[in-house]
């Protein structure tokens, strides 16, 4: 077992490889009264074409959210029920690239981390549990569908990428979901839920020494095969569309522009575009930045104007978005401001203040034993170690924004959508 | 574990201050209490927004946003807060702790004196707050309430609440009223402003490492100029212990939606004369809180009828209020499953393992919450506004001593008061 220490954010990590190939992560923490874990596997909602018994597989849409949503159904009951019953609070979630069974738990830990462990790792569905399920996640999408939110973003992506699968609803559609049977379920668990292609990561006041032989002795021997997958081609970065309208029932629009970013990249390049994007979208549209103030004093946008980087399976943005009485106008004076920092770079004293706030936000973070392990998590998924952000940050420059912006905002590669008022659409 | 003290500062100023170092960040909030009421709770709402705009010493949100970066990214956000029939409006913050610093930054002074600048010495002009001010945050407040319609699910609770309560306190929004926003003046806000911050009580809370001398001697000089009268009236909250009519009343609005909305709302009834908090905690537990009440095993498990259900107590006004998402045509098989349920928890149809799960439920989110600044916020704050004289620990251990037929009495005195279904329109 390894002990990594880091100075700056007085934090520590236990790590260890399972015999069967899976990293165990544990990250101490005295004086809380919960523990938590994390167990996630390196599949989301993107991995629908993969190779399985030699052949290319096509899954349908929203296949990696309903199989989370049936992983928690055992030969003897339902784990989600058995984990509450012994004081744990159990959730998961689905993500584009990630699928995630995490609880926290104030007493029997250990306990429940064998339940966790075990209910994901075997896997027990039958034609009527699916099919009852279909019923529920119909419900889930039906929800989904009248946010506005939801919406938004996904008219984002389908006028960002042409083809890559992230253009797609998490959950899938009523009609996409009703393809699905126990046996793709059954397909599926057995490519991605192998020990190749997941991690354990658990925080708290706990025995790390414990919580890796309980690991060991729950989890299956066989260390399984890295999972192929297939996203298309790459994509370059003009937009698929200009962008895409809908009306919906709001109260006024609502905007999210963006734009394509470089792809993929690993370890801590990966870590380090990640951190680049995110103060690069904090310097240009943050709640400290000229353009936010500009925007908000001209009551174009207000608080819940929000821009962030995201990065995805094989996929990268940059997106800012809120409501607006006209987002056309906040489009364009972010175009024009996009413009003229890729060109220019900026505020020096902007930047440094900028980079300070950011420290106190990954501080932030560090509270939050769900965003530890997420991090910590997908992290070792994608090659980089999370608990380094704060060092990775100090060596990103003023330039490294500059550039970052010039190569992945240029205005003519950016695309908005919007939700309009119903009332407005029919008028 | 922690330390708390609580003490009076100023007349009508009680400050609780916990003292912990497991967390890398503090928080620190000032809220003033007032009456809920419809004349004036947009006017409370609007008065944290206005004065965030700027004080004596930093003029306008640039400054402001810059000394907050310089404080590593401290927050200081408006929050408008209702419990029961009070609204307490304020501000919360929360700042890197000194620990994780270079040293003699004394970023907890800073953010207190920077927090006590904007809540006592706000831009006037001509004696009344900036005109600019009150016309930019009084349009946002007015967007901020009519976004209400934004998320359904929220918007069917609160359209509930506003029904069922219309002649009371309690229906009016936290936000207040679109109306009542729309005529808001600059000199209104002023003297609303200048009674509140002299009238209202105060109640200040501290989660962090600092002592709790250093707090105090912080929170002294942040607020050295505060104003007090000698006395005050506490406004207290109506509390009806059953509904104005027989029979429920039912509320149908249509939107142009995919999935319909139940909001239920229920007076507690004859437990509310002596509340036992720990009680109504557990029974809330048992009926619809979590994945193990039957709310969720009944209308989503075994019916399949929806993606969430789930109940809801406000313990300070004595209401229950019940949500969930259904097919239109569900409504009926909805409302019937729901009834029946709360019917089996009062005839104490309650299994040894429903129970038992309850309490798990109770004691690990309440456990969990302590883990959290923002938690020991919420839970202290909570039981200063509901005068709650045990500490959260001890609300934990007396949910475990709950049995089984103070669960069933406190469901037997429930009355259903009113229904509230959002349809879709007809094509």
């Amino acid at each position: 077992m390894k002990l990594k220490s880091y100075e700056k954010i007085r934090e520590q990590i236990y790590s260890d490889r399972l015999p069967n190939g899976m990293p165990v992560f544990v990250v101490p923490k005295r004086g809380y009264n919960k523990s938590y874990a994390f167990f996630a596997t390196d599949y989301g909602s993107v991995d629908r074409r993969f190779k399985y018994g030699g052949k290319w597989l096509d899954t349908p849409e929203g296949v990696a959210h309903f199989l989370e949503h049936k992983m928690f159904d055992t030969e003897d009951g339902n784990a989600l029920t058995s984990l509450s019953a012994n004081g744990a609070s159990p959730n998961a979630f689905t993500s584009s690239d990630i699928t995630a069974y995490h609880f926290e738990s104030t007493e029997k830990f250990e306990e429940n981390l064998e339940i966790l462990l075990s209910f994901v790792s075997i896997p027990w569905f039958t034609p009527e549990s699916v099919q009852k399920e279909q019923g529920i996640i119909a419900q889930e999408i039906r929800m989904t569908e009248d946010s506005p939110d939801h919406a938004v973003y996904y008219g984002l992506m389908k006028a960002l990428f042409r083809h890559n699968p992230i253009r797609d609803s998490i959950a899938g559609t009523v009609d996409s979901i009703a393809g699905i049977t126990s046996d793709t379920l059954y397909d599926c668990h057995r490519v991605f839920y192998n020990p190749s292609n997941m991690a354990l990561c658990v925080t708290g006041d706990v025995d790390p020494e414990r919580i890796v032989s309980i690991a060991a002795r729950t989890l299956p021997r066989e260390s399984g095969e890295r999972p192929r997958r297939d996203y298309g081609p790459d994509e370059d970065k003009a937009p698929a569309g200009g962008g895409t309208t809908s009306s919906m029932e709001v109260s006024r629009p609502i905007f999210l522009l963006g734009a394509k970013a470089d792809g993929a990249t690993s370890g801590r390049d990966f870590l380090r575009r990640n951190l680049t994007g995110s103060l690069a979208l904090g310097l240009l549209a943050g709640n400290s930045s000229p353009l936010y103030m500009r925007l908000y004093e001209e009551g174009l946008i207000d608080s819940d104007f929000s821009a962030a980087f995201e990065t995805s399976a094989g996929v990268a943005y940059s997106m800012a978005g809120g409501g607006s009485r006209e987002p056309e106008a906040v489009f364009a004076e972010f175009k024009k401001e996009a413009d003229a920092l890729g060109a220019d770079g900026p505020d020096a004293e902007l930047f440094s203040r900028v980079k300070k706030a950011y420290t106190g936000g990954l501080l932030r973070a560090l509270n939050s034993f769900d965003s530890i392990c997420y991090n910590c998590v997908s992290g070792y998924f994608r090659g980089y170690d999370a608990f380094e952000s704060a060092d990775v940050l100090e060596s990103v420059t003023a330039d490294d924004v500059r550039e970052f912006i010039r190569v992945n905002l240029a205005p003519d590669n950016m695309a908005m959508s919007t939700i309009t008022p119903k009332q407005e659409a029919a008028n | 574990m922690h330390d708390v003290i609580r003490r009076t500062i100023a007349p009508g100023v009680t400050a609780t201050c916990v003292n912990t170092d497991k967390f890398k960040t503090g928080c620190m909030s000032v809220n003033l209490i007032t009456g809920l009421d419809r004349k004036t709770a947009a006017m409370s709402a609007l008065l944290p927004r206005v004065l965030r705009r700027g004080g004596a010493r930093h003029p306008d949100m640039r400054a402001v946003a810059d000394a907050l970066d310089e404080l590593y990214g401290a927050r200081i956000e408006p929050i408008v807060r209702k419990k029961g029939e009070l609204q307490c409006i304020g501000f919360y913050a929360d700042f890197a702790d000194d620990d994780f610093l270079p040293k003699g930054e004394n970023v907890l002074e800073k953010t207190a004196a920077l927090l006590g600048e904007l809540l006592l010495m706000p831009r006037t002009r001509g004696g009344l707050l900036l005109h600019d001010y009150v016309e930019s945050e009084r349009v946002n407040l007015i967007n901020d309430i009519r976004a209400g319609i934004n998320d359904k699910r929220v918007y069917a609770s609160d359209r509930l609440l506003e029904n069922m309560c219309s002649g009371e306190a309690f229906g009016t929004n936290r936000l207040g009223g679109e109306s009542a926003a729309r005529g808001i003046t600059a000199r209104a806000l002023t003297r609303h402003y200048q009674e509140l911050i002299s009238g209202s009580k105060i109640e200040i809370f501290y989660c962090g490492a600092a002592a709790p001398e250093r707090v105090a001697e912080a929170l002294t000089e942040a607020l050295s100029t505060l104003p007090r009268q000698e006395c005050f009236t506490a406004a207290e909250t109506d509390v009806r212990l059953s509904p104005p009519a027989p029979g429920p009343r039912r509320f149908t609005e249509a939107l142009d939606v995919l999935q319909g909305k139940l909001a239920l709302g229920f007076r507690l009834g004859e437990c509310m004369k002596e509340p036992d908090y720990p009680a109504l905690t557990v029974f809330n537990a048992v009926f619809g809180g979590g994945v193990t009440s039957k709310l969720f095993l009944n209308v989503r498990e075994r019916l399949s009828l929806c993606y969430y259900a789930g109940s809801a107590v406000e313990k300070h006004k004595g209401i229950m209020t019940v949500s969930s998402g259904v097919d239109f045509g569900s409504f009926e098989d909805a409302l019937s499953e729901i009834y029946a349920q709360l019917a089996a928890v009062a005839a104490g149809d309650i299994s040894d393992w429903e129970l038992l799960s309850a309490k798990r439920a109770v004691i690990t989110s309440v456990k969990s919450a302590m883990d959290r600044p923002g938690g020991l916020e919420e839970l202290y704050f909570d039981h200063a506004v509901a005068s709650i004289k045990f500490a959260p620990d001890e609300l934990a251990a007396l949910a475990d001593e709950v049995t089984r037929d103070k669960v069933a009495s406190i469901a037997s005195g429930v009355r259903a008061d009113s229904e509230y279904f959002l349809t879709g329109v007809s094509i």
